[in-house]
């Protein structure tokens, strides 16, 4: 008997060692390059080592060559983010209270651009507004492209919190005591899809900042957003200089994706 | 603690059916009136239509073309629900859950511009009145369902309604609260003395509350009566069983006597047709001596409830029957009773009923 539960307990080390081998091993895999990257974008010269010093010229010259495209970026983010509040949110709330086939066959065409390439859709939208110079050139024509690809992402998340709180009968009940649908909508409708339109702004907005597919296609040399730049940077410029870029890129989107984690979390916790 | 006045408005509804897109019809045309300050429940099994009809009075669903709601008189037909000036309570009581107890009783009249004193203060006589006070600052979440329940209450009656509309309010309660509430819910209406249009399917809840019920099956109106009524003189089959239990007999007639496998019984009206179909309910069935009865039969259970006894009893009708008796009484399984019942306490079916 006690010989048994030994060799139990050796073979349940032996698995769980196993289990955390594996994991750290493909954690490594997938963060090892990420770390070099990010080293060689501090490094004073990538082929000789991390011995030739550290440095931050690499993130000064990032800075010089590419602030704007940060600047547009997070330009261009917002704008798709207020777009995407302004249409989404009463979509979502009509599309869950009106119900029925039409509003169903609305929300499946509204979810299409997640399954269709971006190349696609910026390729549709070019051959629809290519015509209208000023526009094609300008950064609205970028956020045009995002809102497409980011409104399925609000209008899904919120409606799934509206589901969830059944809004349908908070409506009624809201109605039953005589508030006409403009005041439903602000004093009960919004207020209790907050973690739902939370959730689905910072899916846009971390959408947005990383969209290259579909930008690509849409920028002009005046137009160029971060990703726009980080392929060119990775082109034209020296490692280095490429590095440094996705180290700032990095900054920028990890508090937007802890946010994001966070409010699930709490979400769950309700 | 004031009682608000007010007995608000006369409903009538007019032909009023319902069909749902795809073509279900879950209402067939009804008419129906309801007296102001009365209570009306409207009663029935699941997938009656008695929640249809309520929603069309409410204004959250419009009737097929033809169908009317007047108030008072005026037609409501077309007026969307958040001018109708209705109270409505929720099966799932519907609170806001982003505002306190005090903002949910006070969201209606914050609607219609009431100052914040004014508010505030019929707010304070609102939870006075459904016995919730000390809960103003509470959320939602942090309320039992029974409190919730008063709280929906209070929301609904705080506007001051012309009608009153409650759809299943008790239905997400357990049995004992349930019950408890009911009595509460009861004296609260009758103390308000407004117009009250309650959904259930308790007949338990509709006899207790109503001033008069409507039994509901299969999206038609299959008796409107007095909870008296309805329970004594069930216009069919299926109101009959419905409320309360009921023994269904089906039997010859001869010389005004129902004729049993255990023997006869004599009937109050006996209609001129050789088959009857009659309603007894087990409390009216008495058990007496074997020998000197014209019915008689064998015990086959016997059920002990406390307050009285079931028993069933088998060969005195082709269906086994129910009979309920005072719990002293003594009778066994096997034993063979008579048994007698007053004449006016067999009710006529029609004949073709479901």
């Amino acid at each position: 008997m006690p010989w048994r539960q030994l060799a139990k307990m050796v073979r349940d080390r032996l698995i769980f060692t196993g289990q955390l081998l594996f994991t750290l091993l493909v954690a490594a895999f997938l963060i090892v390059p990420a770390g070099l990257s990010i080293a060689a974008g501090v490094t004073v010269n990538y082929f000789r080592g991390i011995q030739s010093g550290l440095t931050l010229q690499w993130i000064a010259q990032v800075w010089e060559l590419y602030a704007g495209t940060i600047v547009s970026s997070f330009v261009i983010a917002f704008a798709t983010l207020a777009i995407t509040l302004l249409a989404g949110v009463p979509a979502a709330y009509a599309l869950l209270i009106r119900g029925g086939r039409v509003a169903r066959m609305i929300e499946e065409i509204i979810t299409l651009p997640v399954a269709v390439p971006g190349l696609a859709i910026a390729l549709a939208l070019l051959l629809t507004y290519g015509g209208f110079g000023a526009f094609r050139r300008s950064w609205l024509f970028i956020v045009v492209g995002h809102v497409v690809f980011t409104m399925p992402f609000m209008v899904r998340s919120v409606m799934a919190v509206f589901a969830t709180v059944d809004i349908k009968t908070l409506d009624e009940g809201g109605a039953s005591l005589g508030a006409p649908a403009w005041r439903r909508f602000w004093d009960i409708i919004v207020p209790n899809g907050i973690p739902g339109i939370l959730a689905g702004s910072l899916m846009v907005v971390t959408l947005s900042l990383g969209e290259f597919n579909l930008t690509w296609m849409l920028h002009t040399p005046l137009t160029k957003t971060l990703p726009i730049g980080l392929a060119d940077s990775y082109a034209s410029m020296r490692l280095e200089v490429a590095s440094a870029y996705t180290l700032v890129f990095f900054v920028m989107i990890i508090p937007l994706l802890i946010a994001m984690q966070w409010i699930a979390e709490r979400r769950g916790v309700r | 603690m004031t009682v608000p006045a007010g007995h608000g408005v006369a409903v009538r509804i007019e032909s009023c059916g319902k069909t749902f897109a795809g073509g279900t019809r879950v209402l067939e045309p009804a008419t129906l009136e309801i007296a102001s300050g009365e209570t009306l429940v409207l009663l029935g099994p699941s997938g009656c239509g008695k929640t249809t009809m309520l929603r069309i009075i409410a204004g959250l669903e419009q009737p097929d073309a033809g169908g009317r709601i007047m108030f008072d008189g005026n037609d409501m037909t077309r007026v969307p629900i958040e001018r109708r000036n209705v109270g409505m309570v929720f099966q799932s009581y519907a609170l806001f859950p982003n505002m306190s107890v005090a903002d949910n009783i006070g969201y209606g009249l914050k609607i219609r511009g009431v100052p914040r004193a004014k508010r505030a203060e019929r707010i304070g006589e609102l939870v006075q009145l459904t016995g919730i006070d000390g809960l103003e600052d509470r959320r939602i979440d942090q309320l039992s369902g029974g409190q919730r329940q008063r709280v929906a209450l209070a929301r609904a009656v705080a506007v001051r309604p012309g009608v009153l509309l409650l759809d299943e309010p008790l239905t997400a309660l357990d049995a004992a609260l349930r019950e408890r509430l009911r009595g509460d819910l009861n004296q609260l209406l009758r103390s308000l003395g407004i117009t009250t249009i309650y959904v259930t399917h308790d007949q338990a809840e509709a006899m207790e509350l109503g001033d008069r019920i409507v039994v509901m099956s299969k999206g038609r109106i299959a008796q409107i009566g007095s909870p008296r009524e309805i329970y004594f003189e069930p216009a069919n089959r299926f109101v009959a069983e419905f409320i309360g239990a009921a023994n269904i007999l089906e039997a010859p007639v001869e010389n005004g006597q129902l004729m049993l496998p255990g023997g006869r019984l004599p009937v109050d009206k006996p209609a001129n047709q050789a088959r009857a179909t009659v309603m007894i309910r087990p409390e009216t069935i008495d058990i007496v001596n074997a020998d000197a009865a014209s019915l008689a039969g064998t015990v086959e259970t016997v059920r002990f409830a406390g307050d009285r006894m079931r028993i069933t009893i088998r060969e005195a009708a082709v269906n086994m029957l129910a009979v309920e008796v005072p719990n002293t009484i003594a009778v066994e399984a096997g034993d063979r009773i008579g048994l007698s019942v007053a004449p006016e306490a067999i009710r006529l079916l029609p004949a073709e009923c479901q």
